[in-house]
C-alpha cells in the first residue's frame, strides 16, 4: 500500500563535484515502511551520511527521486512539509543545540515556525518526556551530558512531530550509559509510531533494527533482518564491518565444533543458547 | 627507576571563585610503570579530558603534583617544553588539527621543533608513518585530499615522531568503522610493543580497553574509581554499571548464564577467551554425564 510508505528512494545519484567522475550516492534504491527502524551501515566515505541528508532535502539528488509521502524532496513548495516529516539527529551534541534552557531549545523550531504558544507548550512536553529529559527540562544544556543532549536534540525534532526520525551516527560520540539512554529513546519513539533510520558504526545497535542496509561504494550491497545479515561474518568483513561480539564467540565456537543458533546476535540470545548447551 | 608517571593528590578547579566553580578533579592518585598500557575509560564528565591535560602540561594542578620520570614539571628551573616531548598527546579527533602541504611536513612539524637535523627528522617521519600503517606514496599528498582515517593516522604519526616515553590518545577510534577502528589499535599496540613506549589509551569502549589494555583506570566523579588489572576492573560489573559504565558485550553473556545458575567463571572479557571457557565448561559437563552414567 502506497499510504505506507514513508520513504521511497529510485535510482539515486549525486556527486559533491559534478566535475568528479566519483559518485557519493551511485544509484540507490529503496523504501522505509512506516514504523520501521532501518539501520544503515557502512565503511567511512560508503556513502551513508551523504543518503541520509537526501531524506529530508538536505541535500537534492543529482539524478533519481527521493519521495517522503509521495512528496518529492525536489518540490520547493513542499519543503517545509518535508522537514517536518523528516526530522534529522546528528553525532556531535554541541553543534546541534542553541538555547540557554533545555525546554526553550526544543521549543526553537515550533517558536520559528509560529505555532500558538498554548500547543508549543503542550508540544514540547510532550517530547520531552517521550525523549526522557523531562526532569531537565529547567537545565542549562551545557551542564548535561552527551547522552542528555542529544536526547534534547531529539526532543527539539520530535516536538515538530515528525513521521520519521533519522540519526546520523548519533551515539559515535556518547559514553556506555548515554549511547544505552538514546537507544531507550528510539525504542520508545518506535513504540509510538515512529518511523527510525539510524546510521551507525556499531554493530549491537543495528542487532535491534527490523532491517539492515549495507553500504559499500554509493551503494547498498547487502539487505536483511539483523539474523540474516550478521550469519555471514565474511560477507560483513569485505565491506569493513563485523559482527556484534556475540555473533563473533558464535562463529568462533563453530571453529572448534561447537554450534549455537544461526540467529545468535545478541548478549541475551547467545546466553540462552549456551544455557541449553551447558545446563 | 620511578614510575614514569606519578599523580599525587591532584585537584584541579575551573574558574575558581567563580559561581560556576567546577572541581575537575578531587585527590587523583595513581602511577603508571614504565612500558604500561593503560586504559582509560569514565563516563562524561568523569574527569579524562582533564586528567590528561595535565600529563603534559596543558594544565597546571590547582594543587597536588604531577611527575613525569620523576620530575615536577611545574617545578622552579624546568623547562616545561621537554616535557611536551616527553608525554605525546593525541586529542580526539587529531585530524582537525593538520595544517601543512604534505603530510610529511606535518609527521616532521614536532621532530623539527625538538631541533633535530634535517636527516633525523626525515627518518622519524618515515619509522612513525610505518607505525601509523601510511603508504609512503601518501607522505607527499596534501593531508587535505585523504580521507577522515588517513588523516588521523598523519595526525597520530605526528606525536609518534617525537618519540615521547608516554603516548597518550583521547578516543583515537572515534567515527572510524569497525575495521578502521581494528586497524589503528592495533596500530597502537604494535608500536607499543616494538617501542616500549607507556600509552594510555581514553576510550568509550569497553570491548576495545578489554582488547588491548593491561590495566584500566577508572574515574567517575572527578576521583579514581578503580586502578587495577583488565580481568579485576571487569570483575565489579555492577559498580562499572552504577558510574555509567559497562562490560565488553561478551562479559554480558557470561554474566547471565551465571544469573541463569549455570557454575560458570563471568572473568570473560575477549572473544578467544570465551571459546576456552565454553569448552572448558563443555568438557566438564561431559565428564560430569559419563560419570553419572558408569556409576552403579
Amino acid at each position: 500500500m502506497p499510504a505506507q510508505t514513508m520513504l521511497k528512494v529510485q535510482d539515486l545519484r549525486f556527486r559533491y563535484d559534478p566535475e568528479q567522475p566519483q559518485y557519493a550516492v551511485d544509484g540507490v534504491s529503496l523504501c522505509v515502511q512506516k514504523g520501521e527502524f532501518v539501520a544503515v551501515l557502512g565503511a567511512n566515505g560508503c556513502g551513508k551520511s551523504t543518503l541520509a541528508k537526501h531524506f529530508n532535502a538536505i541535500l537534492l539528488p543529482e539524478s533519481g527521486t527521493v519521495l517522503v509521502e509521495g512528496m518529492d524532496t525536489r518540490t520547493d513548495e513542499r519543503l517545509y512539509d518535508i522537514r517536518q516529516k523528516v526530522g534529522m539527529v546528528f553525532q556531535n551534541p554541541d553543534n546541534q543545540i542553541v538555547a540557554t534552557v533545555v525546554e526553550e531549545d526544543v521549543a526553537f523550531a515550533l517558536e520559528n515556525l509560529g505555532v500558538p504558544t498554548p500547543d508549543i507548550r503542550t508540544r514540547i512536553d510532550e517530547a520531552m518526556r517521550l525523549a526522557g529529559i523531562w526532569d531537565k527540562r529547567e537545565s542549562a544544556p551545557h551542564k548535561l551530558s552527551g547522552g542528555q543532549k542529544q536526547r534534547v536534540a531529539i526532543a527539539g525534532v520530535i516536538a515538530m512531530r515528525p513521521d520519521c526520525l533519522v540519526l546520523d551516527e548519533a551515539t559515535a560520540m556518547l559514553d556506555p550509559s548515554g549511547r544505552a539512554a538514546v537507544l531507550d529513546t528510539i525504542r520508545t519513539l518506535r513504540a509510538a509510531g515512529i518511523t527510525i533510520v539510524a546510521i551507525t558504526h556499531y554493530m549491537e545497535e543495528a542487532a535491534q533494527a527490523d532491517r539492515i542496509l549495507v553500504m559499500s561504494e554509493g551503494r547498498i550491497v547487502l539487505e536483511g533482518t539483523p539474523r540474516e545479515i550478521f550469519s555471514r561474518p565474511e560477507r560483513l568483513h569485505r565491506y569493513h564491518l563485523d559482527v556484534p561480539q556475540a555473533a563473533e564467540l558464535r562463529d568462533e565456537l563453530a571453529k572448534v565444533g561447537i554450534r549455537l543458533p544461526a540467529g545468535t546476535i545478541t548478549p541475551e540470545e547467545c546466553a540462552q543458547a549456551l544455557y541449553e548447551l551447558l545446563k | 627507576m620511578p614510575d614514569i608517571i606519578q599523580i599525587e593528590h591532584l585537584r584541579y578547579v575551573y574558574n575558581a571563585g567563580m559561581p560556576d566553580e567546577t572541581v575537575a578533579l578531587d585527590d587523583v592518585s595513581f602511577t603508571v610503570g614504565e612500558g604500561d598500557f593503560v586504559g582509560v575509560i569514565g563516563a562524561t564528565g568523569s574527569g579524562k579530558s582533564t586528567l590528561i591535560a595535565h600529563l603534559n602540561g596543558l594544565n597546571r594542578p590547582t594543587s597536588g603534583r604531577v611527575l613525569i620520570d620523576g620530575r615536577d614539571m611545574w617545578q622552579k628551573g624546568e623547562d616545561l617544553r621537554a616535557f611536551r616531548f616527553l608525554v605525546g598527546l593525541v586529542m580526539q579527533y587529531p585530524e582537525y588539527q593538520l595544517f601543512e602541504e604534505t603530510c610529511a611536513a606535518d609527521i616532521a612539524y614536532g621532530p623539527r621543533n625538538m631541533g633535530l637535523s634535517e636527516a633525523e627528522v626525515a627518518a622519524r617521519v618515515r619509522e612513525a608513518a610505518a607505525f601509523a600503517g601510511l603508504d609512503e606514496a601518501l607522505l607527499q599528498r596534501s593531508p587535505f585530499e585523504l580521507s577522515g582515517g588517513q588523516k588521523r593516522r598523519v595526525a597520530i604519526a605526528g606525536v609518534m615522531a617525537m618519540r615521547p616515553r608516554v603516548l597518550v590518545l583521547d578516543e583515537p577510534a572515534a567515527g572510524l568503522d569497525p575495521e578502521g577502528r581494528d586497524t589503528i589499535l592495533s596500530q597502537i599496540r604494535d608500536y607499543h610493543q616494538k617501542t616500549g613506549t607507556t600509552v594510555l589509551l581514553v576510550s568509550h569502549s569497553m570491548e576495545d580497553i578489554a582488547k588491548y589494555a593491561d590495566r584500566v583506570l577508572v574515574l567517575s566523579s572527578a576521583r579514581v574509581a578503580m586502578y587495577d588489572t583488565v580481568e579485576a576492573v571487569f570483575d565489579r560489573a555492577p559498580e562499572l554499571l552504577r558510574l555509567g559504565l559497562s562490560v565488553p558485550q561478551i562479559t554480558q553473556v557470561f554474566l547471565r548464564l551465571r544469573e541463569m545458575g549455570l557454575d560458570i567463571t563471568a572473568d570473560v572479557y575477549t572473544v578467544p577467551y570465551a571459546v576456552k571457557t565454553v569448552q572448558k565448561a563443555l568438557a566438564a559437563k561431559q565428564q560430569r554425564k559419563g560419570g553419572a552414567a558408569d556409576a552403579p
